[in-house]
């Protein structure tokens, strides 16, 4: 008895784990953090009951009140849509049939109006996001013309947050951590020299410089033009982008992509770079940049992002010591690598392996989803720490 | 002061280039130039460079040459107007404000009242550069290493630039009579911005030749031998030749030949060099790289 309730349990799960992103596809935001904390609350509840497992996903995946609406909502639609058969859903199948019930719902539906016109406005971003739930997942490589400016679409609406440093600057505050002798004096003198009120300045924090090396090397192709977006779009959201692309050479494209147009500025930038399809050697190109625009553009403790899939032809030890000389000159090094991406690889290119032990954090880039998280893993970047290297010292900021 | 004022734009070029030797800087024909149309338009100097090829040197040898004050500003990221035009002394305006209420003299109009005038002022550089001064020729301002402050900075700069006026609320407009020398120096570390740049005269000032190097070695270590003198400059401009993280500037060449001479060579040998490259390099790559191929340079002269 207990082995089939737990294979219930199990199913059950399995299909409810389709819930949050169900939830994504309508545009909430959920976090794999979330996910977790649901699946280990769920051993606590009895799945049969309805009302228990609405108020179990609404604790973990809701943070919000004005999501509480929506959330019911679709939980309804869910909770109507799972089969009562034990088979497990794809979540495609799962948004047709919520879709099917909600374009029924208003005639069966007798809750009232309230619900009604929420189906009404779900309808549109439905079909709208289930295209981009299966487009999230799918490998940049493999989507046809058409899905890749849909992608891009949803690249521009990505918000970019990286971690703030501080400047040597100081504006007052309310509250703060010194006083600002010049603005409680200047108040003073309206007391006859008595400081009644003490003004206080603190430092000012500004949005980190991003520094972006992207490899357009022959293996890199099938990528190259979604990341030209990236880099393109990254400039567009943070005030401080350098950009640079480097297959045998290392070109500086920052100008190329401050043009307003996306679509103009990457035609141009394909029309001037004449590196592309050749062999990379990212040793060269790295040393390239450290000697010439190291110091121009590695001051005020830049996040360096370099895009490569590591499959180098030139001196490896060179690229080692680059990597080694780059990662003390910035505040975190990332490598983004879209083989990552595929199931079963494993990072033991000679290149790769040379370069992992100076990069703070190896990411995938292959598709939307691993964009996203990108941007979150910038977003925490200040909180998790640099670990020390054998004989190498960190950067002090 | 209409003389002393035109003194400055009488320089001939030759005139400047004659002058700044004297000052023991040597300047080639170009620079020359620019220095000369910068002070004949009034326009103020841009000069850019890596660290170590003799910018402030230079503006130091110019002051000097046109006999008047070197004002310096030296840049950081950070610089306000408090560090860069003026500050009110509020010690000594506080203590003016115990000492009458001491006297009693509070609640009277006199002229001891008055806590902002000139006297409770402290002028920094940019002010210092606007203040008249009678007597004497129109300052020289040193604006040093411009690339290591701000935006913030830059965007203030360019007012006062444009206009060389500034206003302080209590006092109010204070006018430059003479529009002070301005020289602008960066290390390139950012690029400035084109507001700045288009309002000054350009001048890229680059590592020098063997023969320039030469003549500056003799100019500033005169207890250098010939024979030295010759060995290091030709050593050093090999050096820069290579591959390296920071090519060693004029700066370190004269550090480097200082030290020479300190210890008493006459000629340089390889265990002399071992001992004294990191005069010369300052990065840890750099020097690894030089001490292996060390030998085969020194073979070569």
């Amino acid at each position: 008895m207990g082995n089939t309730e737990n294979a219930q349990a199990d199913l059950f799960l399995r299909n409810l784990l389709l819930f949050p992103r169900f939830l994504r596809s309508s545009g909430l935001v959920v976090t794999t953090a979330q996910i977790l904390t649901l699946v280990e609350a769920f051993s606590f509840i009895d799945f049969r009951k309805r009302e228990d497992v609405r108020s179990l996903l609404r604790a973990t995946l809701i943070q919000r009140h004005s999501d509480i609406k929506m959330f019911n909502a679709l939980f309804d639609l869910f909770w109507k849509a799972v089969p009562s058969d034990k088979k497990s859903l794809e979540l495609g199948q799962l948004i047709q049939r919520a879709r099917s019930d909600a374009v029924e719902a208003p005639k069966n539906d007798s809750v009232g109006n309230d619900e009604d016109v929420e189906m009404e406005e779900l309808l549109p971003t439905w079909r709208r996001y289930s295209a981009v739930e299966r487009l999230r997942y799918t490998d940049f490589a493999k989507l046809t013309d058409q899905e890749l400016e849909e992608v891009e679409t949803f690249l521009k609406d990505l918000r970019w947050s990286p971690p703030l440093r501080l400047t040597r600057r100081s504006a007052k505050t309310v509250h703060g951590e010194k006083i600002d002798m010049r603005r409680t004096w200047r108040a003073s003198l309206k007391s006859g020299g008595f400081p009644l009120k003490i003004s206080f300045k603190t430092r000012k924090r500004k949005l980190r410089p991003v520094v972006l090396l992207c490899d357009i090397s022959g293996s890199m192709e099938s990528y190259t033009r979604i990341l030209l977006q990236f880099a393109f779009v990254l400039g567009k959201g943070l005030p401080q982008v350098e950009a640079f692309a480097f297959s045998t050479r290392l070109t500086r494209i920052t100008y190329s992509l401050g043009h307003r147009d996306m679509n103009l500025a990457i035609q141009r930038l394909t029309n001037s770079l004449t590196d592309w399809g050749s062999g990379t050697r990212i040793g060269a190109a790295l040393k390239a940049f450290n000697f010439e625009w190291g110091r121009r553009v590695l001051t005020k403790s830049p996040i360096v992002m370099i895009v490569s899939d590591g499959w180098d032809r030139g001196d490896v030890a060179l690229l080692a010591r680059e990597m080694g000389r780059l990662r003390r000159s910035c505040y975190r090094l990332i490598w983004l690598n879209p083989l990552l991406g595929s199931p079963g690889y494993r990072p033991l290119t000679k290149g790769i392996c040379a370069a992992l032990p100076h990069v703070d954090h190896f990411l995938p880039v292959h598709n939307l989803a691993s964009l996203e998280q990108l941007k979150f893993v910038l977003e925490d970047l200040s909180r998790i720490e640099r670990s020390g290297l054998k004989g190498v010292s960190d950067s002090a900021f | 002061m209409d003389s002393k004022a035109t003194e400055a734009k009488s320089l001939s070029i030759a005139a400047i280039e004659a002058g700044l030797r004297e000052q023991t800087y040597i300047a080639d024909r170009s620079l020359a130039v620019s220095i000369f149309l910068a002070l004949q338009l009034g326009k103020p100097l841009f000069l850019e460079g890596e660290a170590g090829v003799g910018k402030t040197e230079l503006a130091k040898a110019i002051g000097q040459l046109l006999n008047s004050r070197l004002i310096r500003l030296q840049c950081y990221e950070g610089l306000d107007v408090n560090s860069a035009v003026y500050e009110w002394n509020y010690s000594r305006q506080m203590l003016q404000i115990r000492l009458l209420e001491a006297q009693g003299k509070l609640s009277e109009r006199s002229d001891d009242f008055d806590l902002f005038s000139t006297d409770f002022l402290l002028e920094r550089p940019l002010l210092q550069a606007i203040s008249p001064t009678p007597d004497q020729n129109a300052p020289v301002l040193l604006i040093d290493e411009l690339d290591r402050a701000d935006e913030e900075f830059e965007a203030f700069l360019l007012e006062i630039l444009s206009d060389f006026q500034v206003t302080i609320p209590e006092i109010g407009t204070l006018r430059a009579l003479e529009k002070p020398v301005v020289l602008i120096t960066s290390n390139r570390t950012r690029e400035i911005h084109d507001a700045l740049k288009r309002r000054c005269l350009y001048y890229w000032v680059d590592y020098p030749d063997f023969e320039k190097e030469i003549e500056i070695v003799e100019c500033r270590c005169p207890q250098a031998s010939r024979e030295l003198a010759q060995q290091a400059v030709g050593f050093v401009q090999s050096l820069r030749k290579e591959d390296l993280f920071k090519r060693p500037g004029v700066s370190e060449t004269l550090d480097w030949i200082n030290s020479l001479v300190a210890m008493n060579q006459q000629q340089i040998s390889e265990a002399v060099l071992e001992d004294t490259l990191g005069a010369l390099l300052k990065y840890r790559d750099d020097l690894e790289m030089a001490r292996d191929g060390v030998a085969a340079r020194l073979l070569k002269k």
